[in-house]
């Protein structure tokens, strides 16, 4: 029985160490999601991407930017030209000096960069209690597992564990390391409304999020497999006709000749 | 040394060939006037395998040499757009970061083959020598590419390495400041490494030349380590090498084109893809994965040497670590002297072949060290295997020559591979 008991504070001291532990620094390990976009034959999810697009524009660009993503960009995602020119056209960003050199305002083209919502680092510092939101274009890219480590950290907002104290403006998030996080649950069940009626679930909306930015960070993704599909056939063809010719070539010198003499 | 003789029919070609006989030493070096073992394993393979990687590097690298900015307020921003904007620069780019690497599994796989084959003996010891200077350009080729994007990794990575320099008494700060070129990892420094990486590859094609020539002069080794005694034991290079090398150039292509096509960011460090921010030290700074044995012999050493007991300190940690990393690829070049045995292949030296293989595991021990931060256990066992590794070359080499009892060596290559077929 007190052996028992003993294994039993064991265990909570164990479980009390890796809480600590995890409060320290050590992030909690990303959930596993299936990705439409992995594998070699992974493809984006249209669909997925278009509404997480919405999601990014309602709420994401609050804060973060997406520098490298151009509104013509769009094309791949299933929007005309008429579209991605009206999608810009939402947006307002600095044009040439006017006739006396004033600066202008000029409504955004398919060709600009979508644009950053601070004008700075120091003024996104200042509206975000000191801490700067990244940019998202490479986010996917910039943290290992990217795309799983995004759709738990956006899901797996919790109440911190008894003794881990978080200042006010931070959160706790087991998947962030160190644990506090300055970005409050970003995605809460019902924060928008989908254009296409699926029900705006947490879990619905980081998914759709995260294929927006995969496509966002590695728009060639979709190239790429299947170019290097046919890349690889096509070496495999070329191996194993090597591989043959190979055989035969060799055949006389396997049973023994001798190229310089033997005649 | 001879040369077969080309005699072109085409008169234009036995004009120039006359005067520049150019396909005379094509046909010497790899064509059918070459004599060559007949009895080379796949082995063999690494060697063309690595010339393909350069030349992959070579072509890829100045494609995107057109598009790149050696700027820090630009170089980021340039790589992504070659990445999206350039016609297909993803390709091209994801082609050269992962033909870096590809290019140091042939390299790493040439030079263990000369390892275990004992490629190093006599009379192969310049040809030896002119690999491990290849590999040494290599490194800081690779060192000063990575820098270039000038990612979280690039910036970092490159001042804990231009750091190591300041480790040198006396001249190390003067040293650190000229390889900046100012007094922090700058503007400068992203210039002149740009310059370098272009200009090394060069260098190395060089003495890849020389590497060929030096291996015309005393021929290609063999896996027993027997020289060649008839003719008898060689056939022409090609058809006969040229289309095993072409085999073996499919499959590795093959592989490389899994990691291009299908896992580009596999062997990267995501970090890379945050752009540099001298203000904000990444979690761990890690190298690419080929630096890391290299790595994890440079952090194992943290002690001074000195006189136990006494303040007194010969060399201290610092450069004793970085003594200790280039000492670990010197001592590559005094191997023909350190390994003392008369037999050159591991073939016929049973004792020896355990310890080849223990020196393997101690690499890949090392390996692993390196990519782990330096808590617990990992740095006694970074300062265990490093221990080891120098053991093996300085200690277990020299007596194992004396010592081992070698296996019989074959009367030739002939009558070895009639045997065993």
């Amino acid at each position: 029985m007190k052996m028992i008991k003993n294994i039993a504070l064991a265990a909570a001291a164990v479980a009390a160490f890796a809480v600590g532990a995890n409060a320290a620094g050590a992030a909690k390990h990303p959930e596993k999601v299936d990705w439409q976009f992995e594998g070699v034959f992974g493809t984006f999810d249209v669909e997925s991407a278009q509404r997480g697009w919405q999601v990014y524009r309602e709420v994401c660009s609050a804060c973060h930017g997406l520098k490298y993503f151009r509104f013509r960009n769009l094309d791949k995602l299933g929007y005309d030209e008429d579209m991605i020119k009206a999608f810009a056209a939402e947006y307002t960003v600095a044009g040439e000096p006017d006739d006396f050199g004033d600066p202008t305002e000029r409504n955004a083209l398919p060709q600009d960069a979508f644009p950053n919502p601070f004008p700075n680092d120091n003024a996104a510092r200042a509206s975000n209690g000191g801490a700067l939101p990244p940019d998202l274009s490479l986010i996917t890219k910039a943290r290992h597992d990217g795309a799983n480590y995004l759709y738990s950290l956006m899901t797996g907002y919790e109440e911190a564990p008894i003794g881990v104290d978080i200042p006010a403006g931070k959160s706790y998030n087991p998947y962030f390391k160190g644990g506090q996080i300055s970005m409050a649950s970003p995605l809460s069940e019902g924060i928008i409304e989908y254009e296409d009626g699926t029900a705006a679930t947490q879990e619905q909306m980081a998914k759709d999020v995260v294929n927006f930015l995969m496509y966002v960070a590695e728009p060639s993704l979709q190239d790429r497999h299947s170019l290097g599909l046919n890349v690889f056939l096509f070496l495999l063809v070329l191996t194993i006709i090597l591989y043959f010719s190979m055989k035969k070539i060799w055949k006389p010198i396997k049973a023994g000749k001798n190229v310089y003499e033997d005649e | 040394m001879a040369l077969s003789e080309v005699k072109p029919n085409n008169k234009v070609l036995a004009w120039v060939e006359e005067r520049l006989p150019i396909l005379t030493v094509a046909n010497s070096v790899m064509g059918p006037g070459t004599p060559t073992p007949r009895n080379l394993n796949y082995w063999w393979n690494f060697g063309s395998l690595a010339a393909l990687c350069l030349i992959i590097q070579l072509v890829s690298g100045i494609v995107l040499a057109m598009h790149y900015t050696p700027h820090t307020g630009m170089a980021f921003d340039s790589v992504e757009r070659i990445m999206r904007d350039v016609n297909y620069g993803w390709l091209i780019r994801y082609m050269h970061a992962n033909g870096a690497s590809f290019f140091f599994i042939a390299v790493y796989t040439h030079i263990f083959r000369g390892f275990y084959y004992g490629s190093y003996k006599a009379p192969r010891e310049v040809l030896w020598m002119l690999g491990v200077v290849i590999f040494l350009l290599m490194m800081a080729t690779a060192f000063m590419g990575y820098v270039l994007p000038w990612g979280q990794m690039s910036f970092w990575g490159a001042t804990v390495i231009t750091n190591l320099f300041s480790a040198i008494p006396g001249v190390g700060e003067s040293i650190v400041t000229l390889l900046w070129g100012g007094f922090s990892v700058d503007n400068p420094t992203l210039n002149r490494f740009f310059s370098l990486h272009y200009l090394l590859p060069f260098v190395i094609a060089g003495v890849v030349v020389l590497h060929i020539w030096a291996k015309k002069i005393s021929d290609s080794g063999n896996p027993l380590g027997v020289e060649v005694k008839s003719n008898a034991d060689q056939i022409p290079f090609h058809p006969y090498y040229t289309v095993k090398d072409a085999f073996g150039v499919g499959v590795f292509l093959m592989v490389f084109a899994y990691f291009v096509f299908f896992a580009p960011n596999a062997l990267g460090h995501p970090d890379n893809y945050i752009p540099a921010e001298p203000l904000v030290t990444p979690d761990s700074i890690v190298p690419e994965w080929y630096f890391l044995p290299f790595y994890a012999i440079l952090r194992s050493i943290t002690f001074d040497l000195g006189i136990p007991g006494t303040d007194i300190v010969f060399i201290d940690a610092k450069l004793l670590g970085v003594l200790a990393m280039f000492a670990s690829i010197l001592v590559w070049l005094a191997l023909p002297w350190l390994d003392t045995s008369k037999v050159r292949s591991a073939k016929f030296r049973p004792t020896y072949r355990i310890f080849f293989w223990f020196l393997v595991a101690d690499m890949l021990l090392l390996t692993v060290v390196g990519g782990k931060k330096p808590e617990g256990i990992w740095p006694m066992l970074g300062l265990a295997g490093t221990i080891y590794y120098f053991a093996h070359f300085l200690v277990i080499l020299p007596l194992l020559g004396k010592k081992e009892k070698t296996l019989p060596l074959p009367e030739s290559i002939i009558s070895a591979v009639k045997k065993s077929a």
